[in-house]
């Protein structure tokens, strides 16, 4: 069984600050890492070899630096890793990045493709679709429990209000939310072996037979920002400290009783 | 040529769920800007009894599609539904809704078409009038750029938070149709019904078959936990990491049933399980706007902010002064919500009782 995983190289929003003085963001010193739900789908495919055999794939595109977060797979126990790079890619929206991550897949090949449901910068949850799109076969995306039964893969869908659980054939794509396991840690001889290995450097020319170049980057890309801003921020509120519990009671009370809300 | 607005209508075991009617609202005042109708497309089996409401809602003509292998929700079923309608009825915009359901079948649509889908949009706009008055109003862009806009621009206008809401981008998809947008449940203005109001109803057959279904559904799992729709609530109280632990939500549903409201929770309580998950504010969780939202222990981590900034009242009761919560509070409390809380909510029972007498 050969397993995919796309993994994304992601700023982590969770130390994301807002400058209080422009209210803009300020991204000096943030970490990047690797995509919550992405890791999860990564630790997933790890386990489905553990029990199953076959081996786990590491597919990102990024700039050069994203290198760093296919190591970190590769560290976790993943057996190789490509890296998609290329100023031809770039400023790829859903479709286009969709197009160039599927093209790639189809030169690799797969039995199952594991997408994490959404990176936590762009919170959009349309490339994994938009690439089992691209290479016609079944998806199942929000996966909070993944199986592998013969030729078929068994997972538990979520919804909002319920779950399904789903038979899939493979060839597929499946979603994966954070949920769906807890990541191991990086080894020490995992570490090691990461830094020997060689990944897989992808440019357009590696992909160009197969790739439209109309389809691809900013120019090929069907939506384009119109305008991007902050928010305006509201006026400053009151803040009240050193105050006893009954004189902040006190405090609460005399705005739910202004208000109505009592 | 593509003309007028499809809403893909969500509904679950036969009942019709809220962001379809609020994706209705939207598209009626949007079509009024662009003089053309609003058409719901209604999908699922022994349904059609429902397209009457849809028309009662603002939908000038609702298309049905009834069909045994609509019955759950599977992707492919579904995506061929709607490729079927756009192939045939052109499209100038479709909207859905950002659920688990809409952002699953849209991008496979979207992909399959080879138009542009934009994710999870809080803001439509087509008039760019409006749109100046948007800018001016809540965004932070310069006077002489909004006054450049070109205001022939007919161009759907999507916006949506980034980065967890620390950015808004408004995008647009020029060249292909039709345009396509996931819209958050709970943003958009639930229109008001009127049962006077007359529209077509036309059955559509899109050639769907059981074939079609390349999953197999082997079980279904309800949630054993009645879901509580939180977006629904007037008055919110939240909990985040100060609380504790799971038995820290106690006092914070004691004052929330005081004062008729749920009890939410940032994301860390939902990670450490201490409560469940329908319950989560936030950007990976849902968007609220409360007229009354009482932080309790929450420090207010961007993408907890970009789920509930836009309530009416937000009261923050923390230890910590310096935390955007209590920036963002209309009313900041620096204290211990595990004294305060429970004494709140004693003050408003005697309130209501001396009230009473």
């Amino acid at each position: 069984m050969k397993i995919v995983v796309c993994i994304k190289q992601v700023p982590d929003t969770a130390e994301v600050r807002l400058d209080p003085k422009t209210g803009t963001l300020i991204r000096d010193g943030v970490p990047s890492i690797i995509n919550h739900d992405d890791k999860a789908g990564l630790e997933a495919a790890l386990q489905l070899r553990e029990k199953f055999g076959g081996t786990v794939t590491v597919v990102c595109m990024g700039p050069p630096q994203a290198d760093v977060a296919l190591r970190e797979a590769l560290a976790m126990g993943a057996d190789d890793a490509y890296l998609l790079s290329a100023r031809e890619f770039g400023g790829s929206d859903t479709y286009a990045t969709a197009t160039i991550i599927a093209t790639a897949l189809k030169k690799i090949g797969f039995d199952l493709v594991i997408t994490g449901r959404q990176a936590i910068d762009g919170d959009t949850a349309q490339v994994g679709p938009q690439i089992a799109e691209q290479l016609k076969v079944p998806q199942v995306s929000y996966a909070e429990q993944l199986e592998v039964e013969g030729d078929s893969v068994i997972v538990k869908r979520q919804y909002e209000d319920q779950a399904h659980m789903l038979k899939v054939k493979m060839p597929c794509l499946v979603t994966a939310l954070s949920e769906l396991t807890e990541p191991r840690y990086m080894h020490v001889g995992g570490i090691v072996d990461a830094y020997n290995k060689d990944i897989t450097v992808w440019g357009f020319d590696d992909l160009k037979d197969d790739l439209n170049p109309d389809w691809i980057g900013l120019k090929g890309s069907p939506t384009n920002v119109f305008q991007s801003f902050g928010k305006q921020p509201k006026a400053a509120g009151t803040v009240m400290a050193g105050l006893s519990a009954d004189e902040a009671v006190a405090a609460i009370m005399e705005k739910l009783i202004e208000r109505h809300i009592i | 040529m593509s003309k007028d607005i499809y809403v893909v209508i969500e509904q679950r075991n036969g009942h019709i769920q809220k962001v379809s009617y609020e994706l209705i609202g939207e598209a009626t005042k949007l079509a009024a800007d662009m003089g053309e109708q609003v058409v719901a497309v209604l999908m699922g089996y022994q349904i059609a009894d429902k397209a009457e409401t849809l028309i009662h809602y603002g939908a000038s003509k609702v298309l049905v599609l009834d069909e045994p292998v609509l019955e759950h929700y599977t992707t492919e079923p579904y995506v061929k539904g709607i490729e079927y309608v756009i192939k045939n009825y052109a499209p100038n915009v479709v909207l859905f809704g950002a659920s688990s359901i809409g952002r699953d079948m849209a991008p496979r649509i979207a992909g399959r078409i080879h138009t542009g889908l934009t994710a999870d949009c809080t803001r439509l706009d087509v008039d760019v009038a409006k749109y100046q008055e948007y800018l001016r109003k809540s965004t932070n862009v310069p006077e002489d750029k909004i006054i450049a806009l070109d205001t022939s621009d007919r161009n759907l206008k999507m916006t949506r938070p980034a980065f967890g809401g620390n950015v808004m981008a408004t995008i647009v998809c020029r060249n292909y149709r039709p345009q396509m947008a996931t819209v958050r449940p709970g943003v958009m203005e639930m229109p008001e019904k009127d049962t006077s109001r007359t529209g077509e109803i036309i059955k559509v057959d899109a050639g769907l078959s059981m074939d079609d279904m390349n999953v197999e559904i082997l079980d279904v799992v309800r949630s054993d936990k009645k879901a509580v729709d939180i977006t629904d609530a007037k008055i919110l109280v939240s909990g985040g990491r100060g609380v504790g632990g799971p038995e820290g939500y106690e006092p914070l549903r004691e004052l929330a049933a005081e004062l008729g409201g749920e009890v939410a929770s940032s994301r860390i309580g939902v990670d450490s399980g201490w409560i469940e998950k329908s319950r989560q504010v936030g950007q990976t969780g849902k968007t609220v706007h409360p007229n009354l939202y009482i932080a309790c222990g929450i420090s207010g981590a961007i993408q907890h902010l970009a789920g509930m900034e836009d309530s009416e009242f937000i009261i923050a009761i923390n230890k910590d002064e310096t935390c955007p919560m209590m920036k963002l509070a209309d009313l900041g409390i620096v204290g211990d919500l595990h004294v305060i809380v429970p004494k709140l909510t004693e003050a408003i029972k005697a309130y209501k009782a001396s009230q009473n007498v």
